[in-house]
C-alpha cells in the first residue's frame, strides 16, 4: 500500500488562453483522506477531472492507483468519482439507478447498496429527481461505494448540503475509509469540513499548488509565533508562510518544529490546521518555481531550498 | 501509512477484463424506452393512418381495374372514381410531402438528445467515469438505438411500398392515375431499403451535433437542417450519376424513366439550344396547320415537331435512367448512407473519448 493513489508531473490544464491548473505535481499515498482545499478557480475540480479523465492533461501526466493512466479502463475501475452537485439521471428511480450502476461496472454490492438507502430512508422507487439534495448527495454516495472502488473521488460533495446532511455524509466517508480501506480524495472550499475527516492536506490556489502532506506533519512542521511587530521584519530562524500585523503585535505562521527555538521575546502557538491552510492560501503571490510550495512527505528530503514558500525572507 | 483492514477484493488487476456489452443493452432499454415508445407511437400512429388510407385507395384501385369498359363514364363516375380522390397532385400522401419528414423527425428527436441531455445536465460526469468506459458506453449506445430505429423504419417503409403500390402499377395509366416516377425525388427515398437508411444517417447527424453543440434544443435544430439540406442535395445532384445514364437517339423514351438531360445534334454536331429554339419554331409555323394544332395538344405538338426534323437529319439525344435501376439506385444511396452512419459513429466515439469536459 505503498504505491501513490494519485501521481501527478507537472501536470497543467488549459482552457483556451487560461490555466485552470499548472506545473502540479503530487504524489499522495492510499490510505488517506486527502482533502483539496482552495478557493473557487483555484483549479480544484479540473485537477479532479484529470485525475478521473474527464479532462485530460494539457502538459504532464496523471496516473493514478499506482501507475496506472487517469481515465484508463484499469483506472476506472478502481475509481469511483461523485461529481460536483451529484448529477443523476433525474426520470429514473433510485433502484433503476443501482440497476444501472450495476450494468456499467464488474462489482456492484447491491446488498450493500439497497441495506444502506433502507437505512438512509431513501425510497427505492421516488425518481431521483424527486429526492432531496442531502438525499441525492447520499443516493451517489452509495453508488460510489458500493462500485468497492479503491479511490473514492469526491468534487465539492457537500457544498450544496445542510449541516445534518453534511455531517452524515462525511460520516459515511469515514466509514468507508475505515472499513474498508478506500482512498479518499475530496475537494471543498469550505474548510470547516474537512479538519475533522482530511489526514492529508493539498493546498490549491491561482492553479498552482501552494502545499501538500500530511495533516499531522503539516501541524507539527508548522507554528504560529506571535512577537514584537517591529521585529517581523528581522525574523529570519525559519521560512515565514504569513506575516499577520495587529499593531505592536505581529503574528508569524513559520515553517518550524516543536524544538525549534523559539526567539527572545516571542512566544510559540501550535496552528490549526484551518489557519495554516488559511495562511498558505493568503500567502502573497508568487509561487516558488517548481510544484509544491512544501513538497509532500515523500519529498521532503530531497528538496532544495530554493523550493521553499516564499513569504517574508530575509 | 496507517495499517488497513483491506478486504482482499477480488479481480482488481491492472487490465480487468472488460465489462460485458450485453449489459448495454439494459442500460440502453432503460435510459431511452421513453425515447424508444415516444417513436413508436409517433411511427404507429403514422402508419395506422397511412394504412387506413391506403386500403380505401388499394379497395378503389382494385375497383377502377377492374370496371369495364375501360374509360366509359360509368368507370369514372364518382362512386367507382375513388382514385381521383388519391390521384389530386396537391395530395401531400401521393407527393411524399409528410412521410418525407419522418426519417429527420425520428433521427433528430432521438439523436440529437443522446449525448446533448447528458452534456446539458452534467449526467456524462456519472455516466463517462462508470467501469464500462464512455467509448464502449458511447459505440453501444448508438449501435443499439440506430440499428432499432433503423429496423422500426424499415418496418415503416415497407408499409409506404404497399400505399404506393397503385401509382406505379402497370396499366394505372389507363385508369388516369398520375403517373409517378420511381426516382421522384420526394418518392425515391421512401420506399426500398433508403428510408431506413435516412433515418439511420438523421439519428447519427444528431448524436454528433449533440456531442458538438452541447444542448438538445439547439442540436434537434441543426440536425434538421444539416439533414434537410442533405436529403436536398442527395436528390438535387449525386443520386442521378449513381450510374452512367443511358443516352439514346430514339424519341420512344419509356415513359417511367428519368430524363436526366436532352440535346439535339445535326450531322455529329451538337447544335446549341438557342438555334433550336429558332429551328423549331421554324418548323412549328412550316408544318401544316392539322398536324400540330386543332385537338392536339401542345405536347404532342412538340412530338410532331421533334419526328419532323428526326427525318430531316437533326437527332434527339436523350440521357436517362431506366425504371429498372430502381433497386440498384436503392442500394447505392442506402450503401453510402450506411456508410456515412458508420463515419459519423466512429467519428462521435472519438470526440467522446477525446472530448474533454
Amino acid at each position: 500500500m505503498s504505491t501513490a493513489i494519485i501521481e501527478t508531473s507537472g501536470l497543467g490544464k488549459r482552457y483556451g488562453s487560461t490555466w485552470a491548473l499548472r506545473d502540479c505535481s503530487l504524489a499522495i499515498p492510499a490510505g488517506h483522506v486527502a482533502a483539496l482545499v482552495g478557493p473557487n478557480g483555484a483549479g480544484k475540480s479540473t485537477l479532479l477531472n484529470l485525475a478521473v479523465g474527464l479532462a485530460s492533461p494539457t502538459a504532464g501526466g496523471v496516473t493514478v492507483l499506482g501507475g496506472r493512466p487517469a481515465g484508463s479502463p484499469a483506472a476506472l475501475d478502481g475509481i469511483a468519482f461523485v461529481a460536483q452537485d451529484t448529477p443523476l439521471y433525474p426520470g429514473l428511480s433510485a433502484a433503476d439507478m443501482l440497476h444501472l450502476t450495476g450494468n456499467l461496472n464488474r462489482r456492484f454490492d447491491q446488498p450493500y447498496a439497497r441495506t444502506r438507502l433502507g437505512e438512509l430512508g431513501i425510497p427505492l422507487k421516488r425518481k431521483t429527481g424527486k429526492l432531496s439534495g442531502g438525499q441525492r448527495a447520499q443516493l451517489a454516495l452509495t453508488l460510489a461505494l458500493a462500485r468497492r472502488p479503491r479511490l473514492l473521488v469526491l468534487d465539492e460533495p457537500v457544498a450544496m448540503l445542510d449541516p445534518v446532511s453534511r455531517h452524515d455524509f462525511m460520516a459515511t466517508v469515514l466509514t468507508a475509509m475505515v472499513d474498508d480501506g478506500v482512498s479518499v480524495l475530496l475537494s471543498s472550499h469550505v474548510l470547516a469540513d474537512l479538519e475533522r475527516v482530511a489526514d492529508y492536506l493539498v493546498v490549491l490556489s491561482r492553479g498552482g499548488v501552494q502545499v501538500a502532506g500530511e495533516v499531522d506533519q503539516l501541524l507539527a512542521g508548522h507554528r504560529l509565533l506571535a512577537g514584537p511587530a517591529a521585529e517581523a521584519d528581522q525574523y529570519a530562524g525559519h521560512p515565514v508562510v504569513q506575516v499577520r500585523r495587529g499593531g505592536a503585535l505581529a503574528h508569524l505562521l513559520v515553517r518550524a518544529g516543536p524544538d525549534a527555538p523559539v526567539p527572545p521575546g516571542w512566544e510559540a502557538h501550535p496552528v490549526s490546521l484551518e489557519e495554516l491552510a488559511l495562511a498558505y492560501l493568503r500567502a502573497p503571490g508568487e509561487r516558488a518555481p517548481g510544484a509544491a510550495a512544501l513538497p509532500g512527505p515523500d519529498r521532503a528530503r530531497s528538496t532544495s531550498p530554493g523550493s521553499r514558500p516564499t513569504g517574508v525572507t530575509r | 501509512m496507517t495499517a488497513l483492514s483491506v478486504p482482499a477484493r477480488p479481480g482488481q488487476d491492472a487490465s480487468p477484463r472488460p465489462v460485458p456489452w450485453r449489459r448495454m443493452i439494459w442500460v440502453t432499454w432503460r435510459q431511452h424506452r421513453g425515447t424508444l415508445a415516444g417513436v413508436a407511437v409517433f411511427l404507429g400512429a403514422a402508419a395506422a393512418s397511412l394504412w387506413l388510407a391506403g386500403l380505401q385507395m388499394h379497395h378503389a384501385y382494385a375497383a377502377a381495374f377492374a370496371c369495364r369498359p375501360v374509360g366509359s363514364p360509368a368507370c369514372n363516375a364518382p362512386g367507382t372514381g375513388l382514385v381521383n380522390v388519391f390521384n389530386d397532385t396537391s395530395d401531400f400522401l401521393s407527393n411524399g410531402g409528410i412521410a418525407q419528414l419522418l426519417p429527420a423527425l425520428v433521427g433528430a428527436f432521438a439523436g440529437a438528445p443522446l449525448l446533448a441531455r447528458e452534456l446539458e445536465t452534467g449526467t456524462f460526469r456519472y455516466a463517462w467515469t462508470q467501469g464500462l468506459g464512455r467509448q464502449r458506453w458511447a459505440l453501444a449506445k448508438l449501435v443499439l438505438l440506430g440499428a432499432v430505429l433503423a429496423a422500426a423504419a424499415g418496418a415503416f417503409s415497407v408499409l409506404l411500398s404497399w400505399y404506393y403500390q397503385p401509382y406505379f402499377a402497370p396499366g394505372n395509366q389507363a385508369l388516369s392515375m398520375t403517373q409517378l416516377n420511381t426516382f421522384d425525388p420526394t418518392l425515391f427515398n421512401l420506399r426500398g431499403i433508403t428510408f431506413a437508411a435516412w433515418t439511420l444517417a438523421a439519428f447519427t447527424i444528431g448524436a454528433l451535433a449533440g456531442l458538438l453543440i452541447r444542448r438538445v434544443i439547439p442540436a434537434v435544430a441543426a440536425t434538421l437542417a444539416v439533414y434537410g439540406g442533405l436529403a436536398f442535395a442527395a436528390g438535387g445532384w449525386p443520386r442521378q450519376y449513381y450510374l452512367p445514364p443511358l443516352v439514346t437517339g430514339d424519341l420512344n423514351v419509356p415513359g417511367s424513366a428519368w430524363l436526366i438531360s436532352q440535346w439535339w445534334t445535326r450531322g455529329g454536331q451538337t447544335v446549341s439550344q438557342s438555334t433550336m429554339y429558332q429551328v423549331m419554331d421554324a418548323t412549328f409555323r412550316h408544318l401544316p396547320q392539322g398536324a400540330v394544332s386543332g385537338s392536339a395538344q401542345k405536347e404532342q405538338g412538340l412530338l410532331v415537331v421533334e419526328r419532323y426534323l428526326t427525318r430531316h437529319g437533326y437527332t434527339l439525344w436523350t440521357s436517362y435512367q431506366p425504371a429498372s435501376r430502381f433497386w440498384p439506385f436503392q442500394w447505392i444511396e442506402g450503401g453510402w448512407l450506411l456508410a456515412l452512419s458508420a463515419a459519423l459513429i466512429a467519428v462521435t466515439v472519438w470526440l467522446v473519448r477525446r472530448r474533454a469536459a
